[in-house]
């Protein structure tokens, strides 16, 4: 029994590191009032130019630079359309999203000519599990061995970095200037306009910023736990990332409780075939996919706290001309 | 810069325009960076889009898609709401349509299960918008995640009503069983053999559907609860103190864009595929979103663009045939572009506009 939970909180930790980096992502972009729901589309960019520098250079670190570089480009095209030119930002979301579908698998197909996919990575082309001191020796201590030797050992560097991400961006967001400056331009750009500071520059590092944490998502998913990109490989995991993100009212330690509960339900939902729960029986596995969905629901409707977003959110900036 | 200071020909005609052309220019850069010639390439899609019969044929099938599902956003737009949920509405819509041809198909014709078919689908398309929209109204949940959450909801209960409750006994397809004859709209092949449609399953329902479009102008310009919707659109805050109720108009602006989106799958299941099965919504409701912008939200503007993207979808097909090097996935980078430089990128060009377009004496004068 505890062996099977341990196996499970395991692979919770696994399916939440993309989702925990995209909400992240998520995050700096919507605090800055950038709506994005573009993420998906990151992550995807992401996952493929990763996967295709991680193989043609057999360098899991270039792959990485790779994937950043081109989340932070399709970054950069939403805020020139929804910053620059105050377009609407869930219009460009979309944009992004059908572009990156579109882009990585026609260029897939046409270096690789593997129906999209890129070719399994080489030796070294892939973050590979770090095994912590003395994990092998404490394997068989009760408790505390599988504890470490399983569930805190034995992740690939991604995975540790993402959770690192989560005091990081709590101290920049909530300690820096930078940080302090990011959630004003969020809820009252023209008083942030007002004191000298530029509403369009502040946007943008926050565009940036979230390139680069979902280029890590995506990377995460190319070369890091799979062996190479494949078609539509995120599969609805930036928007299980915006949810996430509602879900933890836009704070990075709710977030990452988010992203581990939505992740502990995948996790659980396919070990969970055939298991009788009493009073209801059997669940079937749809009912664990659709549940984070319906939860976010239920919290926007206001049943379990309020979901409260940035109040500027979604709002192009216009600077008053005389 | 006010739309008011563009001649209307300029607003609905040249800016649209411009924004394609810039579409299909940066298209034809990817054609060139997989290494194909993009004048080629226009060839054949315009060729196997609109040059033959059977062809034309399939792009009007997909056309009638893209008309529900572009009428179901534009709806949705003139109330100043944001329905991302069409994939969905659609997809749930499937079931009132197939409720319909199951239940009815071994008794009476088409033309009696067509009335039920229509119903059905939109009651379920609407019944799938309800929710997104009391919370709009109610709560001011934000209607674009709501109807995301909505969307990813209706896959998981298709899938599993599929798979465990409709599917046909003793078949491993999660698909329901195919409609007897009287449960399948007439191809219009068919109906007028002279046009040679061939194989091509366009449909009956290109009819309810422009039907659709005509219903949809009568409602938004010429009746009271249009004047409301626009109202409310237009300016919130205004229409309220006006008298004009923001739930009611919330709630019945999104149960008609659902309505609408899920008379989709009218075209898809009861014309073309005959059987309810998993995924026939395909992105349609998506590009709904980009039909709706390139109509500027207009019947008529929303039929074009269904066309264009009708033929996108059956030149596309046409064009992986030819040229194996540029497959399917050239028409959603085409489809993103056109949602990128059409929606997003709207106003790019409008300010070199408003210049070329104004008198170098009114600027003069307004800069004094």
């Amino acid at each position: 029994m505890f062996e099977s939970i341990i196996l499970i909180l395991d692979s919770t930790v696994r399916v939440s590191t993309p989702l925990l980096l995209a909400c992240l992502a998520g995050l700096y972009s919507e605090r800055s009032g950038v709506v994005d729901i573009g993420l998906e589309g990151k992550m995807l960019g992401a996952a493929f130019g990763a996967g295709a520098v991680a193989y043609l250079t057999a360098n899991a670190w270039l792959g990485l630079l790779a994937g950043i570089a081109v989340s932070i480009g399709l970054g950069l095209l939403h805020g020139f359309a929804s910053i620059t030119n105050r377009g609407n930002q869930i219009v460009s979301g979309v944009a992004i999203n059908f572009l990156a579908a579109g882009l990585t698998a026609l260029l897939g197909q046409t270096w690789f000519r593997q129906g999209g996919r890129t070719p399994s990575l080489p030796e070294g082309g892939r973050f590979r599990e770090i095994v912590w001191p003395f994990a092998e020796q404490l394997r068989d201590v009760p408790v505390i061995g599988p504890l470490y030797s399983e569930l805190l050992s034995g992740h690939n560097l991604l995975v540790y970095c993402a959770f690192l991400a989560v005091p990081l961006t709590w101290w920049v967001l909530f300690r820096s200037r930078f940080g302090l400056r990011l959630r004003a331009v969020g809820e009252n750009p023209a008083a942030v306009d007002t004191a000298g500071i530029s509403v369009t520059w502040l946007r943008y590092r926050a565009v940036i910023a979230c390139g680069a944490l979902c280029g890590f998502a995506g990377s995460y998913l190319s070369i890091a736990a799979g062996s190479g990109f494949g078609v539509n490989m995120t599969a609805g995991q930036g928007f299980m990332a915006l949810a996430a993100l509602i879900f933890a009212k836009w704070r990075p330690v709710n977030a990452m409780f988010a992203c581990l509960l939505f992740g502990f339900l995948d996790a659980s939902g396919t070990r969970m075939q055939g298991v009788e729960f009493p009073v209801i029986g059997e669940l079937p596995l749809q009912v664990f996919q659709a549940l984070p969905y319906v939860l976010t629901v239920i919290l926007l409707a206001g049943f379990i706290g309020k979901a409260i977003p940035p109040k500027a959110a979604g709002v192009p900036y216009l600077k008053e001309r005389s | 810069m006010s739309a008011g200071q563009l001649p209307r020909w300029v607003d609905y005609g040249l800016i649209p325009f411009l924004n394609l052309v810039a579409a299909f220019l940066v298209s034809g850069l990817v054609v060139i960076l997989i290494g194909e010639n993009p004048l080629d390439a226009v060839k054949v899609l315009i060729w196997g889009s609109v040059g033959y019969a059977e062809g034309f044929g399939f792009t009007l099938f997909y056309a009638t898609n893209f008309i529900f599902t572009g009428l179901a956003v534009a709806v949705a737009f003139h109330a100043g709401l944001f329905n991302i949920g069409g994939e969905g509405q659609a997809y749930i819509g499937g079931l009132g349509v197939a409720f319909a041809c199951l239940a009815l198909d071994q008794y009476v014709p088409w033309y009696v299960i067509l009335p039920f078919a229509i119903v059905g689908s939109a009651v379920a398309g609407a019944a799938w918008a309800f929710i997104p929209a009391w919370l709009q109204a109610k709560r001011g949940s934000h209607v674009v995640i709501t109807t995301i959450m909505f969307n990813y909801i209706s896959f998981s209960l298709m899938v599993y009503l599929l798979a465990n409750v409709l599917k046909k006994p003793g078949s491993m397809q999660p698909e329901t069983r195919t409609f007897e004859e009287a449960g399948r709209l007439p191809f219009l092949n068919d109906l007028f053999p002279s046009f040679g449609f061939g194989y091509a399953p366009v449909n009956l329902s290109l009819f309810v559907a422009l039907a659709a479009c005509v219903l949809v102008w009568l409602l938004i310009w010429r009746t009271k609860l249009g004047y409301e919707i626009r109202s409310f659109g237009a300016n919130a805050t205004a229409a309220v103190y006006a008298g004009i109720s923001p739930v009611r108009t919330i709630i019945i602006t999104m149960l008609i864009s659902g309505g609408l989106a899920g008379m989709m799958a009218i075209n898809e299941i009861m014309g073309s595929q005959h059987r309810l099965l998993i995924d026939f919504v395909t992105g349609y409701g998506f590009v709904g979103i980009a039909v709706a912008l390139m109509g500027r939200a207009h019947p008529v503007g929303i039929i074009l663009a269904s066309i264009l993207f009708g033929m996108l979808y059956q030149g596309g097909a046409e064009l992986s045939f030819e040229m194996p090097n540029i497959t399917r996935d050239m028409i959603i980078v085409i489809q993103g572009l056109v949602i990128l430089f059409a929606g997003a990128l709207e106003h790019m060009f409008r300010p070199t506009i408003v210049r070329l377009f104004t008198p170098s004496r009114a600027l003069a004068a307004k800069e004094a």
